[in-house]
């Protein structure tokens, strides 16, 4: 029974980093509360985009959230922690960029100018040249 | 003789309702005006009013002392024009305009208000903002 779970585990963590590289679309935000409070600074980044122990680091440290502070009532973190943590997709959970997670850095391997491009801005502005990101789609790069 | 001076007075009367009104435009907006005005007069009794000066100042900047280094203003990421749309100083992500003229729906969800308030006044000033800086805020941008 154990050795079946370990599969089965394993073959999900498979399954979810191919989600993210190979067919470069994830599943849609869905949650209107996630949408709207992570929406509102930047693009609500999909669950399947990181682990669920990813999102728990994040969650647990909005006050600090990438050096600014962005605490939300404790009702609607909880709902979102919920979402972001049932819907995550795998990856190193020690990390909460997104950008440091091993499968975004082999795709996105290139000229770092890029980055400082006044149309591109920062590496988490993913919809300055995948135009469907915030949609999920990720393949128009 | 007496019925034009009640007129007269009742005419008066309409034009400072008008007037408040104005200011606070939707009764939602009112209400939450009203809340910081009660807090900030149990807190200093001859409080007259908020101030739109005040509000502008806080608005502008520069402050010193907020958590982050890029936003020493509100205007940092609003723009010095709060009826124009702003953009997140690092993502870039547009912001709705503050002014009440050109966003009515500003200050109208008490709870939105008291969420954006609890974290940008730490962003940008440090610390959390006071009853009165909140209504001098609204009072300035409601006017804008």
């Amino acid at each position: 029974m154990r050795i079946l779970i370990g599969a089965v585990a394993a073959l999900a963590v498979t399954a979810g980093a191919a989600l993210a590289n190979e067919f470069e679309r994830v599943p849609p935000v869905t949650h209107a509360a996630t949408q709207k409070e992570c929406g509102e600074c930047h693009m609500a980044y999909q669950p399947g985009l990181l682990p669920a122990s990813s999102w728990n680091r994040i969650m647990d440290g909005l006050s600090d959230h990438f050096g600014e502070n962005a605490s939300l009532p404790a009702e609607t973190a909880a709902t979102i922690r919920n979402y972001l943590t049932q819907n995550a997709g795998s990856g190193d959970g020690r990390l909460i960029r997104i950008t440091e997670q091993r499968w975004w850095q082999r795709k996105h391997d290139f000229d770092p100018a890029i980055w400082t491009r006044k149309t591109v801005g920062a590496k988490s502005n993913c919809e300055a040249c995948h135009r469907t990101a915030a949609r999920g789609l990720y393949e128009d790069d | 003789m007496k019925k034009p001076t009640l007129l007269l007075a009742a005419a008066l009367v309409a034009l400072g309702a008008g007037v408040a009104l104005a200011a606070a435009g939707d009764p939602e907006r009112a209400r939450i005006l009203d809340g910081y005005a009660a807090q900030t007069k149990a807190q200093s009794p001859d409080f007259a009013g908020f101030s739109a000066a005040s509000g502008r100042a806080l608005y502008m900047g520069p402050h010193a002392g907020g958590k982050v280094a890029e936003t020493p203003g509100c205007a940092s990421c609003h723009t010095a024009n709060p009826a124009g749309p702003g953009r997140h100083y690092k993502t870039g992500r547009d912001i709705l305009p503050m002014a009440v003229s050109a966003n009515p729906k500003r200050f109208t969800d008490p709870a939105e208000v008291e969420k954006r308030f609890e974290r940008d006044c730490v962003n940008v000033l440090g610390r959390a903002c006071t009853a009165r800086e909140k209504g001098d805020f609204i009072t300035f941008l409601a006017n804008q």
